[in-house]
């Protein structure tokens, strides 16, 4: 009995008979319909017996891992080896060497596996969380994290091995005063920054003539379908409070909210929500303006864009900073020490900072760059050495009390970028 | 003379006999059956719980049977999930009607209009694409169709197209994708119905003065319906959950379910979020499913999968 | 009996669908074809561009520049390996129950083989996460196998039991007359008919594995997988050693498809053969 097709039936004076029995007609057996509803029960009993044990949470068994650190350094025992997970474009490269890396390398034996995997502060924590709360090893022992709500979890959840700064004369000799002892990690007890960077706007002067000064140039019409947001909630929220005229770190949630309303309003321009990609976009030609960090833009100006563009906007730029931390469960936390001893000096410093382009947390690299590796361009940028007239441009993300404050953010932003 | 009695052969109990004819297929299928059992199945019911859990990642989550997580999602949320269902239905749908009009010329004229030794070969130039890592082939439509890219700056030289025209972040950009990545799935069923059919049937059809037209409508096309089924089953469903068609050739504005789940689990972490989202998108994809398998009455469909 | 070749006469046939059917293979051709060029264009900046700087094989000669990409290639090559070993292994005493026997369930098994295939990635991989944050177990090179075995068993399956239900039983029968028992009869004269079906279905296993993103994005924890390690690169302009890998891997798949193909029709020839000459 074929079907056929319904249109002939139709023609019939309604529905055809057949395709009306064949809908209701009762394709399974009552007993094979019994097995199968039997079997949905027992599945689903079975699943929630195994999920009544529900999902830990970060702050569960938080007291099982506090751990006495000098004893923890006592034990350590010198390996070969660094697994270091880092942001991409933030180390020297050249041909797929790193000249910083080789001369650590040579210096002290181990040997760096380098891995460029963390493409945003959030999706990288997601990734290593469950391990961290079981006290495995992520698999990495030094790791990149913004100054932020995900840094403080992993500071406040004692995810991470506490500094041994014995250890680490060179950060006391060198290190800059605006990354030693920041709000966000107290005497530098478990972070010491690996760059300090801004976000601010980036242009392509290929197709903007005019002069870019203001967040609202985010917003012009002229732009439209080739402007760029970053799809970060922090960066972005923060971006639209400058425009605003309010300072993120004092910010209310009123405020959060009343942001949203210039956002919405752009959102039709807005050709994508990027994270670390919106580079591409921005090399490609098909965004024109958009959300930047200074770093980025700065690399791509050596590396045959020369005519992209990096701005401080009027209204001020965030000032963030990537710090260095040691994830518990690390098998080799003495290779992560000498790592980050051996980097805060003004020569390695220097070498990376002359390709990464970032504010160097080591002032004496200046000298350095100027002198040795001779770039004038980099050591005289007031973005990669920040003079006093930058600072007072530049403000702080705003800091969450508690995850409940830190879910409202993402709440009030989140609709923007999805939508 | 051997006493038969003393030689007699011990017989086996019955119930030893039922299990030696009964057990075979149950023992060959326990180890496949269990896999799939415990880590396919199972993990879909997990998939339920763990929706009806509250908390967040600080304080973990726990079962406390939160229905209203589903009225949470559609009715209240500031996140139009809604929208995005819709829109992936629709992107989904779309690939699919196109991946038929586009593959079902192809398959027949693989099974009608070719020689029996070139026939294999047409079909792997076919799969060709599928050799090429998914993610890469999907990335090189974006580089091949970004503004900067050879197929635009052509058209810009042929003035075919304006300074403002682009392809990439359009909602054609992922359908077209989806497009692409699926063609296989669809033109291997339909090849495999059409390779089913009789010629008899449609010289039969010839000499009761039906013309070429009519032949395609009223036989080939009613008999290759399983294959139409089969690969309509597998596109749609690959095509309305898929995350990175999407994410790498769409932009603000065609965001979708797929992309909506996984930023929930690995960006937010809203593991009850994310959880009641891929159930409802289950359970409607499941819906959608079973009423057009109604509608079409197909149910050998095993066989052509 | 079909008269001669199975197409339809020649003075009916229009040229649009060949046509069609080329341009269609064009177009599809293009990533491949791009993927290919510009695994030679010399990119100064290491990361593939647009324009043609000049034919180079310097990415091919130095594919262990780009750290972590090795690495998540041979990750890829060992879980696609070893998953589609697990698979074949545990699939093919499945399809045999599936394909020679009738039995209580048999429905629902089929159903559930059917319900593996169809099943959305997004949806398998978002429960799988579920279900192992929910026992605790983490995330990492074990799950991807657990995950990628459980879907590869229904490819397995399916190839398997179509390769069964074709196959002539009679020589089984005879084997078993002659005193064989079921293990003998599967390893001397089931398995040698069975093995193209096997080996296609390892295959198919293989490259379902290495290509798989969506699933193994969830549930990979901090393991970098080959698809992964592209996925994240493509955010900063890929590095054209991809390309290479991409290539490699296609010529790869491409002659296995081929090898496979051929085999296949040499052992038709083969078996008619000797089907002839047993039968003179």
């Amino acid at each position: 009995m074929t079907k056929g097709s319904i249109g002939q039936g139709a023609g019939a004076g309604g529905i055809n008979p057949a395709l009306l029995r064949g809908l209701t007609q009762r394709r399974m057996p009552r007993r094979d319909f019994l097995g199968v509803a039997g079997k949905g029960v027992g599945l689903l009993s079975l699943s929630a017996f195994l999920a009544s044990c529900g999902i830990a949470g970060s702050a569960s068994r938080d007291a099982q891992r506090r751990v006495d650190w000098q004893t923890f350094w006592a034990q350590q025992k010198k390996t070969d080896v660094l697994d270091f997970a880092n942001w991409p474009l933030y180390i020297d490269t050249e041909h797929g060497k790193s000249e910083s890396l080789e001369l650590f390398t040579r210096a002290t034996g181990i040997k760096v596996n380098y891995e460029a995997v963390i493409q945003n502060n959030e999706p990288f924590y997601a990734t290593i969380e469950p391990q961290l709360a079981a006290g495995e090893s992520t698999g990495y022992d030094l790791a990149v994290f913004t100054n932020g709500w995900n840094l403080t979890q992993l500071i406040d959840s004692n995810f991470l091995v506490a500094l041994d700064h014995s250890k680490l004369p060179n950060f006391a000799r060198y290190a800059s005063d605006l990354v030693r002892n920041p709000n966000y990690d107290p005497g530098n007890q478990y972070s010491v920054t690996w760059q300090t960077g801004f976000t601010g706007i980036a242009y392509n002067t290929k197709y903007i003539d005019r002069e870019i000064t203001s967040f609202d140039d985010l917003a012009d019409p002229a732009f439209s379908g080739h402007v760029g947001m970053m799809n970060d909630n922090v960066e972005l929220g923060s971006a639209a409070l400058l425009q605003m005229g309010v300072n993120p770190e004092t910010s209310t949630p009123k405020d959060w909210v009343e942001s949203t309303k210039w956002l919405k309003k752009q959102r039709p321009l807005v050709s994508g929500y990027y994270d670390q990609s919106y580079i591409q976009h921005l090399e490609n030609g098909d965004t024109w303006i958009t959300q930047a960090w200074s770093g980025d833009v700065f690399q791509a100006n050596q590396s045959g864009y020369p005519h992209l563009k990096f701005v401080v906007p009027k209204e001020g730029q965030i000032v963030w900073h990537d710090n260095m931390v040691i994830l518990r469960g690390a098998r080799n936390p003495l290779s992560a020490l000498e790592w980050m001893n051996f980097y805060y000096t003004p020569k390695i410093a220097g070498i990376v900072e002359d390709w990464v382009n970032y504010a160097c947390p080591v002032p004496d690299a200046r000298q350095y760059i100027l002198n040795v590796l001779d770039d004038p361009t980099v050591a005289n940028s007031p973005l990669v050495f920040p003079s006093p007239s930058i600072d007072s441009l530049s403000h702080e993300y705003y800091v969450y009390k508690d995850y409940d404050e830190y879910q409202l953010w993402n709440d009030t932003y989140n609709p923007v970028i999805e939508s | 003379m051997t006493n038969v009695a003393t030689t007699r052969v011990r017989e086996p109990s019955r119930l030893r006999r039922w299990v030696s004819r009964h057990s075979p297929p149950y023992v060959l299928s326990l180890l496949g059956v269990g896999w799939m059992l415990l880590f396919f199945l199972i993990p879909l019911g997990s998939g339920l719980i763990v929706s009806l859990e509250t908390g967040n990642p600080v304080r973990g989550y726990n079962l406390t049977w939160n229905w209203h997580i589903y009225s949470q999602i559609f009715v209240h949320s500031d996140i139009p999930y809604t929208t995005f269902f819709i829109r992936s239905l629709i992107y989904g749908g779309s690939a699919t009607i196109f991946c038929i009009l586009i593959a079902y010329p192809m398959a027949y004229f693989i099974a009608f209009r070719v020689s029996e030794r070139w026939k294999s070969s047409l079909l792997l130039l076919v799969l060709i694409s599928f050799f090429v890592s998914f993610v890469i082939r999907t990335d090189m439509w974006a580089f091949v169709l970004a503004d900067q890219g050879i197929v635009i700056t052509t058209l810009r030289h042929l003035h075919l197209v304006g300074k403002n025209f682009h392809i990439l972040g359009t909602a054609g950009a992922v359908i077209g994708g989806d497009v692409y990545n699926n063609l296989a799935f669809m033109v291997l069923p339909i090849y495999v119905a059409l390779e089913k059919i009789d010629l008899r049937i449609l010289e039969a059809a010839r000499d009761l003065y039906a013309n070429t037209r009519q032949v395609f409508l009223r036989t080939v096309l009613p008999l290759s319906r399983a294959g139409i089924f089969a690969g309509v089953l597998l596109v749609f469903i690959s095509t309305v959950g898929d995350p990175v068609n999407s994410a790498l050739l769409g932009g603000a504005n065609t965001y979708t379910i797929g992309q909506a789940i996984q930023d929930a689990y690995l960006n937010n972490q809203q593991f009850n979020v994310a959880a009641a989202l891929s159930t409802i998108l289950m359970a409607m994809l499941g819906l959608i499913m079973f009423v057009y398998a109604r509608v079409f009455g197909t149910e050998n469909i095993e066989n052509l999968v | 009996m079909a008269t001669g070749a199975r197409h339809e006469p020649r003075d009916r046939r229009s040229p649009w669908l060949a046509i069609f059917y080329w341009l269609v293979i064009v177009v599809t051709s293009v990533p491949i074809l791009v993927m290919v060029i510009y695994s030679f264009n010399n990119a100064p900046t290491s990361r593939i561009t647009f324009a043609w700087n000049g034919f180079t094989t310097y990415w091919y000669r130095n594919l262990g520049q780009v750290s972590g990409l090795t690495h998540a290639f041979l990750v890829s090559i060992e879980v696609a390996v070893i998953s589609s070993l697990i698979s074949v292994i545990i699939g093919t005493p499945l399809s045999m129950a599936l394909g020679r026997y009738k039995f209580w369930g048999m429905g629902s098994i089929n159903a559930l083989v059917f319900a593996d295939i169809a099943a959305p990635a997004i949806v398998v991989g978002a429960a799988s996460l579920s279900f192992f944050l929910s026992i605790n177990l983490n995330t990492g090179l074990l799950t991807i196998l657990i995950a990628h075995v459980a879907f590869n068993v229904a490819y397995v399956v399916v190839v398997v039991r179509a390769r069964l239900s074709g196959m002539d039983r009679s020589i089984e029968d005879a084997a078993r007359d002659l005193g064989a028992n079921p293990f003998v009869t599967f390893y001397r004269i089931t398995l040698p008919l069975l093995w193209p079906a096997l080996l296609a279905a390892f295959l198919l296993a293989l490259a379902m594995s290495i290509d798989d993103y969506v699933i193994t994005s969830f549930i990979a924890g901090s393991t970098v997988t080959f698809p992964l390690f592209v996925y994240g690169a493509a955010k900063v302009g890929l590095p054209p050693q991809v390309l290479c890998f991409g290539t490699l891997i296609f010529f790869v798949g491409l002659t296995l498809a081929l090898a496979n193909g051929f085999l296949n029709r040499r052992h038709l020839a083969v078996r008619a053969a000797t089907e002839d000459s047993l039968t003179k």
